[in-house]
């Protein structure tokens, strides 16, 4: 189970402080840090227990469903041990920034600024944050819950009229 | 008294060797190039948002539109993931056929790979030829699922219908005759020496970098990384199969050439394996709650059309969680991270696109090397625009 899993074990072991959950759902391991330690955390899996591949990072909005609005998930891939991880922490809307991860990762580079430019989560340290899938002069952050489907000023779709 | 400069160069979006609406702004020194920044996002859909708003099975037919070159892998993908989220147990047929078609969607990926990646450098006679096999493998899918491209044939528990009869001699027929077309290819390119010239040392990436880029699939195994999830990670039954996981070893565009033709020639003996597995029983699992009931009870009585209509306009509610499911699509890893809340629509869908990260490797292999080479290395990255920008 879960509190057994090798990485779990480390990782209470040394940031006992910083973890807040461990999770297990369907085979996989989440675990939620806080938001102070997560470069710390990040680079010690990197550097002492070979999770090597940043899979994917990414965020979650929970508008209305959390306090704290929204939830950074770093899925990490040992490819000597063929196992997964997947680190969660969370950013409030008040304080929506985070230190950046291409310190430990280059991958960490295009898929922030997409967070950056759907979620508008600012990376600390960031080399080139921009936008990069909708235009430099867009307004707003299309993956944010409260972004109208149809985008702004525009009428939702009410189905057709014939 | 004379001064050099650099030269700033637009390629793109409307390019023929971007392969989509890929724009470069390419700074140049003479013909070499000196920085690459890639602007995308020229065909985002939103579809990710656009899964929010959608049941679970409402999201399939947005899959077929992320690598429209190889639309089962993407199905596949979501497909599992779902699966994953719902405990769902999958009949064997299922699976089986599932493989089969992942694998020719592989073949079917990489004919266009190779077809794009040798006109761009200039053979066109392979193009030619691959575009040929390419059709058999848009006639079987057309044969089972009515469509060329946008298939949505899978469906969450299995299929949305059994094969036809003449499904197995069909694609028995295809990978018959595959290897010996490969034969082919590799007679045209692998000792010609403008190939050659061409591949040989370009687009250079060591294993320590390809990793800590991002790359996956066949251009992280160009780089001599034996990784492969269908071997390392199985899903769908992948554990039954023998095949092997070529790699390269001098990480170059040649490399990644090579381990691309020898994963055509291991999907044939996958489709093969396949072929003999294959026994009649059902393609639907049997989980009233989330699977579409079979069309005959739909058009016959009264409860089937109830159940059809509830799954089809409510959809079913999922457990509340979180899942990733990652697939080898002919591109890398293909990943759906699904977070539900325990409504019948995701709360957040993500999509792992292999293309956008590969895609960040082009300034780190072209940066010092001449333009044409560029071209080259967009080529064996083997992106599709409609996956980065989703």
């Amino acid at each position: 189970m879960a509190e057994n899993n090798r990485a779990v074990l480390k990782l209470k072991e040394t940031f006992a402080a910083s973890i807040i959950d461990v999770v297990e759902f369907r085979g996989e391991v989440t675990v939620t840090v806080a938001k102070d330690a997560i470069i710390d955390v990040l680079s010690f899996l990197k550097l002492s227990l070979q999770y090597n591949l940043l899979t994917d990072l990414t965020a979650v909005d929970y508008l209305g469903k959390k306090e704290e609005r929204f939830m950074m998930v770093y899925l990490l891939y040992s490819i000597p041990n063929k196992d997964r991880l997947r680190i969660k922490t969370a950013v409030t809307e008040s304080e929506c920034k985070i230190p950046t991860a291409t310190t430990i990762w280059k991958t960490a580079n295009w898929l922030e600024r997409e967070v950056f430019d759907l979620f508008g989560i600012t990376f600390e340290g960031h080399p080139d944050l921009r936008r990069i899938l909708m235009t430099d002069d867009w307004v707003g952050h299309p993956l944010r819950k409260d972004y109208p489907l149809q985008g702004p000023d525009r009428e939702p779709y009410k189905g057709r009229l014939s | 008294m004379a001064t050099t400069e650099t030269m700033t160069l637009n390629m793109g979006p409307q390019h023929p060797s971007t392969h989509g609406v890929l724009r470069l702004v390419l700074e140049l020194d003479g013909e070499v190039v000196v920085k690459v920044t890639p602007h995308i996002g020229y065909l985002h859909r939103g579809i990710e948002k656009l899964s929010e708003y959608r049941t679970y099975h409402q999201i399939l037919p947005l899959t077929d539109r992320l690598d429209y070159l190889a639309p089962m892998s993407n199905n596949l993908g979501y497909i599992l993931a779902v699966e994953k989220l719902m405990d769902v147990e999958v009949p064997e047929r299922a699976e089986t056929i599932r493989i089969i078609m992942a694998e020719l969607t592989r073949i079917e990926s990489h004919l266009v790979w190779i077809a794009c990646h040798a006109l761009d450098i200039g053979a066109m006679t392979v193009f030619i030829y691959a575009f040929r096999e390419r059709e058999t493998v848009m006639e079987i899918y057309e044969l089972i699922s009515g469509a060329r491209m946008t298939s949505n044939f899978f469906r969450v528990g299995g299929l949305s219908q059994d094969v036809p009869d003449e499904f197995v001699k069909k694609v028995s027929d295809f990978i018959d005759v595959m290897p010996g077309y490969l034969d082919q290819y590799e007679g045209l390119l692998t000792t010609n020496p403008i190939w050659l010239k061409r591949t040989v040392g370009n687009g250079v990436i060591s294993a320590e970098d390809a990793i800590d880029i991002g790359l996956t699939g066949p251009a992280l195994r160009g780089s001599g990384v034996d990784w492969d999830l269908r071997r390392d990670n199985p899903y769908c039954g992948y554990e039954k199969y023998q095949f092997k996981v070529p790699t390269g070893d001098k990480c170059d565009t040649f490399d990644r050439y090579k381990v691309r033709l020898v994963e055509m020639r291991e999907a044939c003996k996958i489709v093969r394996q396949g072929l003999d597995k294959l026994k009649p029983g059902p393609v639907l699992a049997d989980s009233p709650q989330v699977c579409y009931p079979p069309k005959e009870s739909v058009y016959n009585s009264i409860e089937g059309l109830i159940h059809h209509f509830k799954i089809a306009s409510e959809g079913f509610a999922a457990p509340e969680g979180e899942v990733y499911q990652g697939v080898e699509a002919p591109k890398g890893e293909l990943g759906f991270y699904i977070v539900s809340d325990g409504g019948n629509k995701p709360e957040r869908l993500r999509i792992r696109p292999p293309s956008f990260v590969n895609l960040q490797a082009i300034e780190q292999m072209s940066v010092g090397s001449m333009i044409a080479d560029l071209v080259a290395v967009i080529g064996t990255l083997d992106i599709v625009l409609g996956e980065i920008d989703r």
